[in-house]
């Protein structure tokens, strides 16, 4: 039983950690209609900069404050420079755009700072363990996931809801040439918007930097879960991102947890860890599944 | 048309950084023999390949050059872990450049995609790591040698010391793929205590607190762990932040604990105990060279893949200096790589019958020297030991 509430906790965990990086891919994609592969990439120089500031500095926090901002820019700038001339075209360009991004991404990284992997640590003060529930100690650096994940989504929805860039922003999704008419530049925002994608793609990196390993290609794995969560989610919805990223956190880590024991009420030993670690790792895609067969347009469908 | 040309001129310049470079040019003789390198060197994991390739090229470089008195001509190219992009390479190696021997891939799935169809072209293929069962049983090879391991032997090692220290129960896990149930196979073969879990996680997993919650709730005596690369970088880390660390020791082959891992670990890693063929701290005099050299050259401490590149390059010169480099006499170079007459950075070293190394495996702890962390030979888990396929291989 024990076990049971540590694992939840665990999953809730996980479903937080997605949810720092699908609140930014969906942003981007349901405003701007970009897919952009290259979001991973964008955590991936987060936690690199972190990593780099840290060691440097001795200080995570530091680290953190310069990674968000420094990767809003490079965000900002791959906007400029390339995402630009994809808004009118068709998702399958902006799929090899992006992909080749990541490519260019992995490739700079590995010559700017080495093939090995870098080292980022959980900062002391976060070093030790909670037991929030009695007789199961839980990392604190992971409850600050938590913290920082729903002070992450409390920013989105401020931001969207009340004010004056949320209102532009929401706008300018639904209707752009409008939005133009009336004198905003909407390129402008356009580039803005995603460099709070970035930036939230960086503070993902750098939360996740000292409990995964920051290396090159650090981001490719979790952008197909993120994706799983956008689309669970309904794409362009901030409110789905949550709900699907925890729901995601919850069934995958579950079915990891007891999935291999379940089977072994019914099945030899041997062949039910088999069985349970297949199917724990399909869990996700099952889920998806289901619920798009349910809600084509995922749960929370941003318009309408 | 402006933009178009701009994008012809890219894919022309991005073709040519693509394609191999060569290496190490002929001294003066007429033909060099060819060898061609396939390995990672772009993507995750490409500190692997290309520690091997800086391993191989510093032995080359040692000769000028040359690798037992014989001009070689080497070329590297990335797979970018990729089965059919090495397939793809290989085939352009041994049509095209009609290479002599290849060699180079780090990955075991890579390796059964591209050996067999090397050794059937009449190539030969020395392997500076992937050492995967079938190619050591059923599917070995005159043509194929692998101057590292067979892939259960580290995790075998691990098996034997842990039994040794009278360890009553282990909680086991590794990723879902054939490499890691091969590991908890090996460990398994000299591990007789209880199993108290056996886990297979997802292959690339970032993520182990479920299964960190699972092992601690199971109260094992000790935890053995087979995850490469960023994996168990992660696995470290969540452990040790778990509170863990103090209270279950862990165990694991070097992949986890090698120097191209232990940098990004820190702390957490200190004083466990993993087991390896190779450190840097084994005392022969080709050990030396090879580490006091590898540092001047590249400014960074060696590799365990480092050394099985270096230890791959001077077995071929070893078989070169025997035939005097005449590739066309297949036989003569086949026995003189069986007899694997150079000194091996690890000390002893010969082949058994199936090609596969029969060495001593060693026990080691992770220790800090100064800032950097590295490893430090506790003493032997084996001597002479050789893998439990050779029995399968029939050739």
């Amino acid at each position: 039983m024990l076990l049971l509430f540590e694992q939840l906790l665990n999953g809730l965990q996980l479903g937080v950690m997605l949810f720092l990086l699908a609140a930014g891919l969906t942003l981007v994609l349901g405003i701007m209609n970009l897919v952009n592969l290259a979001h991973g990439s964008l955590y991936m120089v987060g936690a690199f900069i972190a990593a780099t500031v840290a060691r440097l500095s001795g200080s995570f926090l530091l680290g953190l404050i310069v990674a968000l901002p420094a990767t809003a820019l490079v965000g900002m700038l791959v906007e400029v420079i390339a995402l630009r001339r994809l808004y009118d075209r068709d998702h399958l360009d902006q799929v090899l755009a992006t992909f080749g991004l990541i490519l260019f991404f992995n490739e700079l990284t590995r010559i700017i700072w080495g093939p090995r992997a870098l080292f980022l640590d959980v900062p002391s003060w976060l070093s030790g363990t909670v037991e929030v529930i009695p007789g199961a100690p839980y990392p604190a650096y992971r409850l600050a996931i938590i913290v920082v994940g729903i002070g992450a989504a409390l920013f989105l929805y401020l931001l969207s809801t009340r004010s004056r860039l949320g209102m532009l922003i929401r706008a300018g999704a639904s209707n752009r040439e409008m939005v133009s008419a009336l004198g905003i530049n909407i390129r402008l925002l356009y580039t803005l918007v995603f460099g709070i994608g970035a930036m939230l793609a960086a503070l993902a990196g750098v939360m996740a930097g000292p409990i995964y390993a920051v290396e090159v290609g650090m981001g490719e794995g979790i952008l197909i879960l993120t994706f799983v969560v956008i689309v669970i989610g309904g794409i362009g919805s901030t409110r789905g991102a949550l709900v699907g990223a925890i729901l995601v956190g919850l069934v995958d880590t579950l079915g990891r947890a007891f999935l291999p024991t379940l089977f072994k009420l019914f099945m030899a030993p041997a062949m039910a860890d088999g069985v349970g670690a297949s199917l724990a790792s399909m869990a996700i895609y099952i889920l998806m599944a289901g619920v798009l067969i349910w809600r084509p347009q995922g749960l929370f469908p941003p318009h309408g | 048309m402006m933009r178009a040309f701009n994008g012809a001129l890219f894919a022309l310049a991005a073709a040519a950084a693509l394609a191999g470079t060569p290496i190490g040019m002929g001294a003066m003789a007429a033909e060099p023999v060819k060898i061609g390198m396939i390995t990672t060197l772009s993507g995750g994991g490409s500190a692997l390949g290309i520690d091997i390739r800086d391993g191989f090229k510093l032995a080359i470089d040692q000769e000028g050059g040359m690798l037992g008195g014989h001009a070689v001509e080497l070329t590297v190219e990335d797979d970018a872990r990729k089965p059919d992009r090495a397939k793809e390479i290989a085939d352009r190696m041994l049509k095209r450049d009609k290479v002599d021997i290849m060699t180079g891939i780090v990955w075991s799935n890579l390796a059964i995609a591209v050996v067999p169809k090397v050794t059937k072209d009449g190539v030969f293929y020395v392997s500076p790591n992937a050492g995967p069962s079938l190619l050591a049983g059923k599917g070995c090879h005159p043509n194929y040698f692998n101057v590292a391991w067979q892939n259960d032997n580290l995790h075998e090692a691990v098996g034997q010391y842990v039994q040794d220290q009278g360890i009553a129960s282990a909680y086991i896990l590794a990723p879902n793929y054939p490499a890691g149930k091969d590991a908890l196979t090996g460990f398994k073969r000299f591990f007789k205590g209880n199993v108290a879990g056996e886990v297979y996680t997802k292959l690339g997993q970032k993520d182990y607190a479920a299964e960190i919650a699972a092992l601690r709730d199971a109260k094992p005596d000790a935890v053995f762990f087979f995850l490469p690369g960023g994996m168990g970088i992660s696995f470290i880390k969540q452990y040790d932040q778990a509170g863990l660390m103090g209270d279950i020791p862990l165990y694991g082959p070097a992949f986890s604990f090698d120097q191209t891992i232990l940098g990004a670990v820190g702390d957490a890693a200190l004083g466990v105990v993993n087991s390896s063929q190779w450190n840097k701290d084994i005392d022969n005099a080709a050990n030396q060279a090879f580490v006091a050299d590898f540092q001047k050259a590249y400014g960074r401490l060696p590799s365990l893949y480092a050394s099985q590149g270096y230890d791959a390059a001077r077995l071929i010169g070893s078989a070169l200096a025997a035939t005097e480099g005449d590739m066309a006499d297949a036989d003569g170079f086949r026995a003189a790589l069986q007899k694997a007459d150079f000194e091996s950075v690890r000390g002893a070293f010969k082949f058994g019958a199936n090609h596969h190394p029969v060495q001593d495996i060693y026990v080691r702890q992770v220790v800090k020297e100064g800032e950097v962390l590295t490893n430090k030979v506790l003493g032997k888990a084996f001597t002479d030991h050789a893998d439990a396929y050779a029995g399968e291989c029939k050739m």
